[in-house]
């Protein structure tokens, strides 16, 4: 056994401080979940469970097509910004230094540093021309406005783990005379495949999770499930609200704890 | 001949790096980059009578970001509702960071000294808010302080107080919002640092009878220094351009810059302004930035 008496690990007040900081940050989330169980129309008048919200927001009409309109802007963003953050991150790494590398690293890492109610602002002048002329209203915006600021997330675990990829399995392919786009298709792309999949979830969940950009851009009947939230929100507190955002709460638990469960495996 | 052939191959791969990143340039260019630059010209028109601009040079916006004209004699006074918004921004900003970091580096130092197989656990923890909707925990602190909310009720109900405290659309609602909603942001990188120090120098520095408090100053804070820096920087930057959270907890009344600046480009009518004030936030972050680069290229320097 390690001396009890004295442990440099040990701060007093920091396990006091911790388990505080756990109870602050999952109170108000059981606290939520409770809510959306309560058939009583009043929030906070316990009134017995019910799933009657669930019911009734799975009944909604609003609130599936932006349930829809979520899940296809994510899906789409995240694959244009993955696609493109790929193709950036062989451009900018294992290089012993080329011309303009730090302008390509302070473009492609420019949307981090700009406020997002900035941004959203910028795009909303600057579309309403660009609509105004081409006439065309559709998702499309929506959806390079998000890879925009999701490219960045997208980068940052491809770009780490080209790094610490090995060069002589590429090496290998080449001496055995396979082509240049036979040893990317068949030996880097396999090898890049975890960094390519961990940035397409960064992207994803960084598109579901934005409220500013989609609450501002978005063309009638454009709401994504946090922009109905918004909206519902203006108007009044209704339980169907907690269950929404219960709904929302959920589907990351499900993303994180998935993820927490595929890399405790491997290790 | 040799030299000049193996010019040609750096040139070629230069072209072919560009070609490559040109996509992902390409988005970020015309949909973060370009706008940011129209609202640079923005703001040095005039307003249109409805919302939008006149294309007239006008430093009226930004003059009008700190300061007002009074509308009979024109006599210029600084602006008390832009600084009132201003500081409110900037302090409350200051002081998230403050309360994140008393509860966020003891946190990570719990997780941190965890035996090896516990700290997944208590990670995920931490990242099941990280990567919860923003609106949706906001949402969730709001039901704990509104009039009839979770607090008012208990205290109601335990005859500790007659009628509900109001709290909401006050900077104090403001404040326990973003420190929150932040919270997440500081324990991650604070974490990491503490993770990667090796606690065989803390014992090297009791061996050598260095006080407790004497080796956490020398010892331990110089290694955790980077953590702290870049968690703080975390929950600055977004709490300076929060915009969700100052809505739903300070409504009208109690205003971020991030609400100003909407306020320009809706009910206000007044773009130029909204644009100075966006390209003020962005300062205001830029410097920030910059003095974390200081921070932390000042201390790779030393080591």
């Amino acid at each position: 056994m390690t001396d009890k008496r004295f442990d440099v690990r040990r701060l007093p007040a920091a396990a006091t401080l911790a388990i505080t900081c756990f109870v602050i940050l999952y109170i108000p989330m059981v606290i939520l979940v409770a809510n959306s169980f309560n058939s009583g129309k009043v929030i906070g008048d316990w009134d017995g469970v019910s799933l009657r919200w669930y019911a009734a927001a799975l009944q909604n009409d609003a609130f599936i097509s932006a349930g829809i309109t979520s899940l296809i802007l994510a899906s789409c963003a995240a694959l244009v910004a993955t696609t493109t953050a790929t193709m950036a991150a062989l451009a900018t790494t294992r290089t012993r230094g080329f011309k303009g590398e730090g302008t390509i690293h302070l473009v492609l890492n420019e949307p981090l540093m700009v406020p997002e109610i900035v941004l959203a602002i910028a795009l909303v002048i600057i579309l309403a021309q660009v609509r105004q002329f081409t006439g065309y209203n559709g998702l499309g915006y929506l959806i390079i406005a998000h890879s925009a600021f999701c490219i960045p997330f997208a980068y940052m675990p491809i770009r780490a783990r080209l790094e610490g990829m090995d060069l002589t399995l590429e090496t290998a392919a080449a001496d055995l005379y396979a082509g240049r786009f036979y040893t990317f298709r068949k030996v880097t792309l396999p090898l890049l495949a975890p960094g390519i999949l961990a940035g397409f979830a960064l992207a994803f969940v960084v598109s579901l999770d934005d409220v500013v950009i989609s609450d501002f851009l978005k063309a009638p009947g454009q709401d994504t499930l946090p922009t109905y939230l918004m909206g519902q929100l203006r108007r009044n507190l209704t339980s169907e609200i907690y269950a929404i955002s219960s709904l929302l709460l959920l589907i990351s638990v499900l993303i994180v704890v998935g993820a927490w469960l595929l890399t405790r495996k491997k290790t | 001949m040799g030299r000049s052939s193996e010019d040609h191959a750096r040139v070629a791969d230069t072209r072919r790096r560009w070609a490559l990143a040109s996509p992902a340039l390409a988005i970020i260019t015309l949909f973060s980059i370009l706008p940011l630059l129209v609202v640079v010209v923005y703001s040095f028109l005039s307003p249109g009578d409805f919302g939008g601009v006149h294309w007239k040079l006008s430093f009226e916006g930004w003059f009008s970001v700190l300061f007002e004209r009074d509308i009979f004699d024109d006599t210029v006074s600084l602006s008390d509702a832009h600084l009132t918004i201003l500081t409110r921004s900037v302090v409350l900003s200051l002081a998230t960071t403050v309360i994140t970091l008393f509860l966020g580096v003891p946190t990570a130092w719990f997780i941190a000294t965890r035996p090896q197989k516990q700290r997944a656990f208590w990670l995920l923890l931490i990242t099941i808010p990280f990567w919860t909707n923003l609106l949706v925990r906001t949402i969730a602190v709001q039901e704990m302080i509104r009039s009839d909310g979770v607090f008012n009720r208990i205290m109601l109900g335990l005859g500790l107080i007659d009628e509900p405290i109001q709290m909401m659309f006050t900077n104090f609602a403001l404040l326990v919002g973003m420190a929150y909603v932040f919270l997440p942001l500081m324990v991650l990188p604070v974490y990491s640092a503490i993770e990667r120090f090796d606690f065989r120098l803390a014992e090297a520095g009791y061996d050598l009878y260095a006080s407790r408090l004497y080796c956490l100053r020398r010892v331990i804070l110089p290694m955790v220094r980077p953590g702290v820096i870049a968690g703080s920087i975390l929950v600055f930057i977004p709490s300076l351009g929060a915009y969700v959270t100052p809505r739903i907890m300070g409504g009208g009344k109690s205003m971020m810059l991030g609400n100003l600046i909407e306020m320009q480009f809706g009910q206000g009518r007044n773009w130029p302004l909204g644009a100075a004030l966006s390209l003020t936030l962005t300062a205001l972050v830029l410097v920030a930035l910059i003095w974390y680069s200081r921070l932390t290229g000042g201390g790779s320097r030393r080591d």
